[in-house]
């Protein structure tokens, strides 16, 4: 068989750095990452916990549902995943975000 | 006359061994690529949802944390453990079936639904809980009505009490239940079908039917679970913990 087994030690290293995740995201929004530079206000909140939610799913996807070791075709089936999504949220948001931009309608 | 009467197994080597693939290596890639594809499926399908989120929260700030900062953040933290935990007892259940221990890996199967089925009454633990408060979205419950107590300067402390900052409204708050209905409702579903499917493997491993050579229903249900968990990862901090940090210092 030429399927790659991983192995229990890579498990539970995965399995500490998902937990380690889960605490630093509940610790870090309790803290206020708001930031403001002249007139602009840069609310971080969000983005820290979203990197921190993805990093976890990127350790999950790869080693826990073993991307990682799988071949190419499984790699384009995810990357396929992420690219539509992309396309959902872009389409989606450069309507709701550009409303009354222009002042036509009405 | 009796090797032209050779059976299916020793032709293809493997009784599980379907007879349209040429080897159980090729029947096991087949099996993964499957469930990749509809993995894909319900990424979309949760991608959907996970856009409502973000057009209404991006909308009504306030009121979305108002109302996610009335959630448990102490149950939804051990619930994401809980979840985490499953996924190593999975992984591990992978694990052994590959390398052929039957014991370990019915053991770490029964984990996996035990941790699941106690996400599972947390989760309706929780879901008790926002009944009492009253937050329960709409007439979905038509005797219950959505209709929270606000929580007022001076007020003596109420738990079922909500904190409106300032500009949220109890309409904005109540969008945000039908989101957070909406969507840990269906995380749930998919966790009570998921128990189903692991009920399924354990009375397949009981009967010895899982080897080495043959085991993509465990993989392939392993994703599903994995998957499941991702989805939980993600809800968490954009359901429990957005709105924590306006708590400090007002």
């Amino acid at each position: 068989m030429s399927e790659h087994i991983v192995s229990v030690r890579v498990y539970l290293t995965i399995f500490m750095v998902l937990l380690a995740g889960t605490l630093l995201t509940v610790l870090a929004a309790f803290q206020d990452f708001t930031f403001h530079i002249g007139n602009r206000t840069l609310a971080l909140n969000t983005p820290i916990a979203l990197l921190i939610a993805t990093t976890k799913a990127t350790f999950v996807v790869l080693y826990f549902m073993h991307v990682r070791y799988s071949s190419r075709l499984i790699w384009v089936i995810v990357a396929a995943a992420l690219f539509w999504m992309a396309i959902l949220f872009a389409l989606t948001f450069s309507d709701y975000w550009t409303r009354g931009w222009l002042p036509i309608g009405i | 006359m009796i090797q032209s009467h050779a059976t299916a197994e020793e032709i293809h080597g493997h009784p599980a061994l379907q007879h349209h693939f040429e080897n159980m290596e090729q029947q096991r890639e087949a099996g993964t690529l499957g469930m990749w594809v509809f993995l894909v499926t319900e990424i979309m399908f949760f991608g959907g949802m996970f856009l409502a989120y973000t057009l209404y929260r991006s909308t009504y700030p306030q009121a979305f944390a108002s109302a996610s900062n009335h959630l448990d953040i102490t149950l939804g933290t051990l619930n994401t453990g809980v979840l985490i935990l499953s996924s190593l007892t999975m992984a591990l259940a992978v694990y052994f079936t590959q390398v052929g221990k039957r014991q370990p890996q019915i053991l770490c199967l029964v984990l996996t639904l035990i941790l699941g089925l106690t996400f599972l009454g947390v989760k309706a633990f929780e879901y008790y809980d926002k009944y009492e408060s009253a937050l329960i979205p709409g007439h979905l419950i038509p005797s219950h009505p959505f209709d929270p107590h606000v929580h007022h300067e001076g007020d003596p402390p109420n738990p079922h009490a909500i904190e409106l900052l300032p500009g949220a409204t109890l309409r904005q708050v109540e969008l945000f239940y039908w989101i957070y209905f909406a969507m840990t409702g269906m995380h749930a579903l998919h966790m009570i079908i998921g128990a189903g499917l692991l009920t399924f493997l354990l009375i397949y491993s009981l009967k010895g039917r899982f080897d080495p050579e043959y085991h993509s229903p465990v993989e392939i249900i392993g994703l599903y679970w994995h998957f499941v968990d991702i989805v939980w990862i993600f809800l968490f901090p954009l359901l429990y913990l957005l709105g924590r940090h306006f708590g400090h210092g007002g």
